[in-house]
């Protein structure tokens, strides 16, 4: 059985600029994947592109084993059976909530058509608005039809750029998991846009990171933050600090942290200067250490502080702390470093 | 490496090229054709008329003008200012009526609140006899405002002209109100305080944007200063072309017009970049408005009648008067030919137009490259530019090439085919074309506007194809939009004198043009009937605006 979706070598340009760079990745039937990138990585342009919107400079896209997309032969978006949901949402003001969820429906009688609309409405807890316009829904609801809508048609596989990003932040994170629940039970194979990490963890399976439009790292939510294949995808995913260091012939890193002994993601050669990831949460408070830093600055997250550390060379390290332990700026708390995987990168010389 | 080279040539054009973009950039020049032509005759060597007019008139055509230019000034913001605030902030009875009826004299062009005004206030009018059998004055017993007379000329537009100001500074006040009136409110400043160092330094942008569309309708307007014997621009290139029969100074005058009108336009659209960044807020809450004493209610009554009753209800009595009892030209088949003529120049020409604006907005939606652009944003000028002038510029060129024609068909086949364009319907819808296509482009983009690009690509996602995307989605969003398109070219048209004057084919009567000939004749009372119709047909789109402005109160997100 073939990948519901295959990405082969694809590149798109604008003019002589390329927006997309040999991306490559595969999705299988079921599997919620997801495009993760700061804006203008090419994000938008390689979802744009799956949808037959832009064409391909390089490589291939297979729907179904199907192939449709490729250069100079680019099949048209209406016939690729591909679902999209846009970031405004682009619902049809003339037409009410029914008539906005047919639209695609096509070859069924009236009857066929009206039961479809009704279970898609109930699976989004929208019973009864069939007959209400667009503009007497409030964001969260305009949001949930356009979804359905899209699904309607029971396309191949549904596209969403960044479909959370005209609701207020407290209704994104709830409407991602609902949105993850509905096209689970649907069996939905689905690919989202998204700038926002918390989103990408919460509703994809699997995740890419995409920076100047090359494929950083095709991972799940765990291992990009634990395991990122490089600074970009480091820097990108998560807070945390650069400490410079050196690799020591034991294979140990020499810090300004001390000695830093762990298990490589990937071994640096022994004697190179490298920088070192470290998470807030490797870094653990003990007012028993003996290994003392100063608050140079705190936030308050409600659960926990986040203070951030000065080391003596003016390195600043960050410290997830519980917020029972509630220190002043200025004050030298204790600290213990707890770091199961050293992810360090090679310092690149200006 | 031939073929390597010559691609890159080619992207490196800064726009894509294709038959559409090209029709979309020919219909531009095209249209541009009349203004370029005035403009032209700026670098032609000065002749003899021309000094002969510098000499003679010149002088009284520029200061005319500005006298009347300041004159509406003064009345315009004065009755538009003030009825806009009073009826957007303060409280008092019959606010909710004249919200929309103060736009009522929007329906009357100023030619014909002029002839009602002669009408009723020169010497042998109602008022003036009433006067005279009060105190037994007779002849030269008395001083009496002459109606007739360049403060005459100004009030008459001032009268009909103020909704311009009324309308863009009533939408400023009504978006700045919420948020910095109540600042002003709660830092102890009194209503007067608010108004003058609040509410009118932040609605400026908005004042000055319909300020200077009712001066570029005062430079345009032929009709009232022709009837009143006031030299100015207009009539000025009417009598050097048809009394001096002079097309090159005629022209030169209109240049000269043009570059005050493009001063204005350049003014409106400032003001109205500036304008968004003096709009405070987007919300739309129901303010709380002044409540008024007793008597300042009383007081802001009567301002707004008085513009209501001047401006509409005064003018449209006295016609409605004289139609019902002295007329003596009847609704016979006369009447009726004039009608039909009216009916179908302002039909064929808003149709057009309309077909124009389409055509125009969706080049620019699907190929939205500079070229593109410019040639619409070009095609939508000729609304400020007056009808006398465009009427220049169309038959100059048209005459020459029907000229040219005849020449040369005389010379190949010894036959005359006379004049083909010129003093035809052909000449005079083009030049309707160049002067309304802006009215019906503003709209029809206004409305494609609501259309987003990704309600397309949502809808090819879903499997449905091009065609039926217009069908199912463009058309019923557009409707709305299209007809209103129609129908303000429509009035329009109807209204239009001076390009109408010029430009028709000889005895092709029209209502405009009928009205302004009885007027000319002294036959006041005749011309009513011709003045009704175009004044009860131009309460269509007033009545439009009404309703679009009562929308924007209630505020729906669409």
């Amino acid at each position: 059985m073939p990948n519901q979706l295959n990405v082969k070598h694809a590149s798109v340009k604008y003019g002589r600029q390329t927006v997309v760079d040999d991306v490559s990745f595969e999705l299988e039937r079921g599997v919620i994947g997801c495009l993760l990138g700061p804006s203008g990585c090419g994000k938008t342009s390689l979802l744009r592109a799956i949808a037959g919107f832009e064409p391909l400079a390089k490589g291939e896209i297979l729907l179904h084993g199907r192939c449709v997309s490729s250069p100079g032969e680019t099949l048209a978006p209406e016939k690729r059976r591909v679902g999209m949901v846009f970031q405004d949402f682009a619902l049809y003001p003339h037409l009410n909530i029914e008539d906005n969820i047919a639209f695609g429906l096509r070859g069924q009688s009236q009857a066929q058509r009206r039961e479809r609309v009704k279970s898609l409405l109930a699976l989004v807890g929208l019973s009864g608005t069939q007959k209400k316009y667009p503009h007497q829904l409030s964001g969260g609801q305009q949001q949930r039809v356009a979804l359905v809508r899209a699904m309607a048609p029971q396309p191949d596989i549904l596209l969403l750029d960044e479909p959370f990003s005209g609701l207020d932040v407290e209704l994104r994170e709830q409407l991602a998991r609902e949105v993850r629940d509905i096209l689970k039970r649907e069996e939905v194979t689905a690919i989202l846009v998204t700038h926002d990490q918390l989103e990408a963890f919460a509703l994809a399976d699997a995740i890419g990171v995409l920076g100047d439009g090359r494929l950083r790292q095709w991972d799940n939510g765990y291992s990009l933050y634990h395991r990122p294949n490089d600074r970009f995808v480091a820097d990108f995913i998560g807070q945390g600090a650069m400490i410079p260091g050196e690799v020591t012939m034991d294979g140990d890193i020499q810090s300004a942290l001390g000695k830093i002994h762990g298990e490589f993601v990937k071994q640096p050669a022994a004697g190179e200067k490298v920088e070192l990831l470290i998470r807030p949460d490797d870094v653990v408070h003990d007012d028993e250490s003996d290994f003392k830093l100063k608050i140079v600055d705190k936030v308050f997250q409600g659960a926990e502080y986040l203070y951030t550390l000065a080391l003596e060379d003016g390195t600043e390290l960050l410290c997830l702390v519980q917020s029972h332990h509630d220190h002043d700026v200025g004050e030298m708390i204790g600290i213990r470093l707890y770091v199961d995987h050293l992810v360090a990168f090679p310092v690149v010389a200006d | 490496m031939q073929l390597v080279s010559d691609k890159r040539l080619l992207s490196r054009l800064p726009f894509r090229i294709n038959g559409w973009s090209l029709g979309v950039i020919s219909i531009a020049l095209l249209l541009a054709v009349p203004v370029l032509v005035v403009l032209g005759y700026l670098l032609e060597p000065a002749g003899e008329v021309w000094e002969h007019l510098a000499a003679t008139v010149l002088q009284d055509y520029v200061i005319n003008s500005l006298l009347l230019m300041v004159g509406v000034a003064i009345g315009v913001l004065l009755l538009g200012v003030s009825t806009a605030w009073l009826t957007s902030m303060c409280q008092f009875p019959g606010r909710w009526l004249f919200e929309w009826a103060l736009l009522l004299p929007m329906a009357i062009p100023a030619y014909i609140i002029a002839y009602t005004y002669t009408g009723l206030f020169d010497f042998a009018g109602p008022v003036q006899t009433l006067l005279r059998e009060l105190t037994g004055w007779g002849y030269g017993d008395y001083w009496f405002p002459e109606i007739r007379s360049i403060e005459g000329a100004a009030l008459m537009l001032a009268l009909v002209l103020y909704p311009y100001v009324y309308l863009l500074s009533r939408a400023a006040f009504m978006g700045q109100s919420i948020c910095v009136l109540d600042v002003s409110r709660t830092l102890g400043n009194g209503p007067w305080r608010t108004f003058f160092m609040v509410a009118l330094p932040l609605a400026r942008p908005a004042i000055v944007a319909g300020l200077s569309l009712a001066l570029m309708e005062t430079l345009a307007d032929y009709g009232t200063v022709q009837y009143f014997g006031v030299s100015t621009f207009t009539t000025g290139i009417f009598r050097t072309w048809y009394g001096l029969n002079n097309a090159a100074a005629a022209a030169q005058l209109s240049a000269m017009l043009l570059l005050v009108v493009f001063t204005l336009i350049l003014i409106e659209k400032g003001s109205r970049r500036q304008a968004r960044y003096h709009h405070t807020t987007q919300r739309h809450q129901s303010l709380t408005r002044f409540q008024l004493t007793r008597l300042q209610s009383f007081m802001a009554f009567m301002i707004c009648f008085g513009a209501l009753f001047f401006g509409f209800l005064l003018p449209a009595g006295q016609l409605l008067w004289w139609a019902l009892t002295t007329a003596e030209e009847s609704l016979d088949g006369r009447f009726l030919s004039l009608i039909t003529h009216s009916l179908a120049l302002a039909a064929s020409a808003s149709g057009l137009a309309l077909l124009l604006a389409l055509f125009l907005s969706y080049g620019k939606r699907q190929y939205g490259s500079w070229p593109v652009v410019l040639a619409v944003r070009t095609a939508g000028m000729g609304y400020a530019i007056p009808g006398t002038v465009i009427a220049i510029g169309v038959m100059i060129p048209f005459a020459a090439f029907d000229n040219a024609l005849d020449d040369w068909m005389r010379a190949q086949f010894g036959w005359s085919t006379g004049l083909l364009l010129s003093g035809t319907l052909v000449a005079l819808i083009f030049a309707y074309l160049v002067r309304f296509l802006a009215v019906s482009l503003q709209t029809v983009e206004a409305g494609l506007g609501k259309i987003r690009p990704t309600m397309d690509e949502v809808a090819l996602s879903m499997g449905v194809g091009s065609r039926e995307i217009i069908h199912r989605v463009h058309m019923p969003m557009l409707k709305g939009s299209l007809m209103t398109a129609l129908l303000l070219v429509f009035v329009d048209v109807l209204k239009e004198l001076p390009a109408t004057l010029i430009l028709r084919p000889f005895n092709y009567n029209t209502l405009a043009v009928r009205a302004y000939e009885l007027a000319s004749d002294e036959r006041l009372a005749d011309a009513s009937y011709a003045s009704l119709t175009i004044v009860a047909v131009g309460i269509l789109p007033v009545i439009l605006l009404s309703r679009s402005i009562t929308r924007s109160r209630h505020a729906e997100p669409t």
